[in-house]
């Protein structure tokens, strides 16, 4: 909780919709939790009522279920699918609106830049906004910052709910991402039986907070949210020992676990869809029919796709093995490397969404065992 | 194709054995039509107008698998008059839901079928125009999406190769923002070894992929076999998921048969 300005606020259970009032009037389009399709996913709401409610989660590799009973909270379930990505990062967008009058003809290209308005996002987790923070390093950190991207982050409002309870997929707590949020934030609430402890660590969050003229949240209420979130702690028992990662890996590229989960997997990139950090995009030109224009397209795109390392006509990761290597290869150490900071915050989605289970704190234990699988 | 494609290409579109749905695709490409028409000479196109003119074509469409003599007979004469070749839908490519008679005797399910068996003339299998004739480009589905159709012509009035959409069906359910019927739902779905060019159509409306569009490349059937046997199928299930519409696809078509003779 270090660097929060101002002291931690008392948000009544009831309030919640004082909040997102108080966002719409300052024309952001808010975000929250709702379920869709038996998991949860960030969508526009207006009223607290729209809010995931009555259900939980239970994770474990390859397996999703919402089970009923939400012990009360609003924010009952851990996560979705989908993280920030989608609002900062977009799944696919236009990057050049290119015209010319026909071929051969000179051409000129306009860059086409998003114009989402602003966006308040409520509900994030800690995780996701770790992911946040490696995702602005990606786009933003360089000599060459990524427009599109920074347009949509600046737009972009976070309010994020610490974790008070975890699913058996989390393993934050090794990444020192959670089960509180570290990274910089807008607003950060602790859910409680009655209410919310409310912090806020921008110029932005706390104009908000000032509006709602919310009370000091009481000594009681700052105890049980230590408590809460230590339990939390406690109960992550999931582990990636991180210790020297980066060179266990660089040290074991020819070990045989890669081969036995590349037998296991089945390519298809979904642990990298639902990656908060990954990155990868592939770019298109979409040319119009009467050849006088043409669109620029980026979209997501994975490094599991045969297509992804073919250059020239020569695939270098030809092999499903030498694919699911690359990417946690650049996930946990080469990134490091690349970024300064690692590309996992912990948050497990790649175990959950994985269509076969495949569990990136199990591989990497394997490696780390030494043995061959 | 070569490198500067003429100013208004000649466009042919033929069909073989195939319920049409592939070139009415082009059809319902109604806001384009016109435009269409213009950049190409609609030249012979049975299924839009009774005008037929000679060959050669610069672009021939052909939708359809061949299951007769007179067929393999035909499909030659069109590669003779075609430039560049282009095989569309899973009959074209992968021999259609009709491929099912490749694992039985012909002269018996004839018999089964018709009353006069002996006026039925076919091969023994149905199969893809590649098993016939050089082709060109692929176009995959069942039916093929109008906007690919619409992309590749495009490009080819551009002189530049086809762009095919890459990776799983997985890749484009979770562009969508889709939740995972297999992860949330325990549905086995064969979108993680499926090409993708749907835009994720069956799982956005909540149900499994039945894999129309062939398998992806580098797809692994056994590893995605393995999880449909954790979630309840048998061998025979699972096999009779991938022998589907695309099922005489080599990819799948082995699969299905390891499956089999493990069963017993």
């Amino acid at each position: 909780m270090s660097e929060s300005s101002g002291a931690p606020q008392w948000l009544e259970r009831g309030g919640l919709q004082q909040l997102l009032d108080e966002l719409r009037a300052r024309e952001y389009d808010v975000h929250g939790p709702v379920l869709r399709d038996g998991a949860i996913a960030f969508e526009p709401v207006v009223d607290t009522a729209e809010l995931a409610s009555g259900v939980h989660d239970v994770q474990e590799a390859g397996r999703y279920r919402l089970e009923p009973g939400d012990g009360g909270r609003t924010f009952a379930v851990v996560h979705g699918p989908a993280a920030l990505k989608p609002f900062t990062f977009a799944p696919r967008e236009p990057l050049l609106q290119v015209q010319m009058d026909g071929p051969g003809s000179s051409f000129e290209c306009e860059p086409v830049l998003p114009d989402t308005g602003r966006v308040a996002v409520l509900g994030a987790r800690p995780c996701d906004l770790a992911a946040l923070a490696v995702q602005d390093r990606v786009f933003l950190g360089d000599r060459f910052p990524d427009p599109h991207y920074a347009a949509r982050r600046e737009n972009l409002l976070t309010i994020v709910v610490n974790c008070t309870r975890s699913v058996s997929t989390c393993f934050c707590t090794s990444m020192g991402t959670g089960p509180e949020a570290r990274s910089a934030y807008d607003l950060a609430l602790t859910e409680q039986d009655d209410g919310f402890v409310v912090r806020a660590r921008s110029d932005a969050g706390r104009e908000i907070l000032g509006a709602l003229a919310l009370p000091e949240a009481e000594e009681a209420a700052l105890d049980r949210e230590r408590i809460d979130l230590e339990a939390c702690r406690d109960g992550i028992d999931r582990a990636l020992d991180t210790t020297d990662l980066r060179e266990l890996l660089y040290e074991n590229l020819s070990h045989a676990r890669w081969d036995d989960v590349g037998e296991r997997c089945l390519g298809c990139g979904n642990c990298t869809m639902v990656c908060p950090t990954c990155f990868c995009h592939d770019q298109r030109d979409e040319p119009e029919l009467d050849g006088k224009a043409s669109l620029r397209v980026r979209q997501w795109d994975s490094c599991f796709d045969p297509d992804h390392a073919r250059i020239h006509g020569f695939d270098f990761r030809a092999r499903v093995r030498d694919r699911y290597r690359q990417w946690l290869v650049h996930k946990l150490a080469s990134w490091e490397d690349q970024f300064g900071t690692s590309g996992c915050v912990g948050c497990g989605r790649c175990l959950t969404w994985c269509p076969v289970g495949i569990d990136l704190t199990e591989e990497v234990a394997a490696i780390r065992g030494g043995g061959t699988a | 194709m070569s490198a500067v494609a003429p100013a208004r290409p000649r466009l042919a579109v033929f069909k073989f054995a195939s319920c049409d749905g592939c070139q009415l695709q082009l059809l319902n490409l109604e806001e384009e039509l016109l435009a269409l028409a213009e950049r190409f000479e609609v030249a012979h196109f049975l299924e839009a107008s009774s005008r037929v003119l000679e060959g050669p074509y610069d672009v021939v469409l052909v939708e359809g698998s061949i299951t007769t003599a007179h067929d393999a007979e035909r499909i030659r004469g069109i590669r003779e008059q075609a430039g560049w070749l282009v095989a569309i839908g899973a009959c074209a490519t992968a021999g259609g839901i009709q491929h099912l008679r490749n694992t039985a005797a012909v002269e018996d399910w004839k018999r089964e079928v018709y009353p006069h068996p002996e006026w039925i003339e076919v091969l023994e299998t149905s199969t893809p125009i590649s098993d016939h004739v050089r082709v060109d480009h692929e176009i995959h589905g069942c039916p093929v999406d109008k906007h690919e159709v619409l992309r590749v012509l495009t490009r080819s009035l551009l002189g530049a190769l086809p762009d095919p959409p890459r990776g799983s069906v997985c890749v484009e359910c979770k562009r969508r923002g889709q939740v995972c019927v297999t992860v949330a739902r325990g549905i086995p779905c064969m979108g993680p070894v499926t090409r993708a060019g749907c835009g994720a159509l069956c799982p956005s409306l909540g149900r499994d992929c039945y894999a129309c569009f062939g398998p992806s490349r580098d797809a692994d059937p056994a590893a995605l076999a393995n999880r449909f046997r954790e979630l309840g199928l048998s061998p025979h299930d699972i096999a009779r998921r991938f022998r589907g519409i695309t099922g005489g696809d080599p990819v799948f078509r082995d699969a299905a048969q390891a499956l089999e003779d493990s069963d017993g």
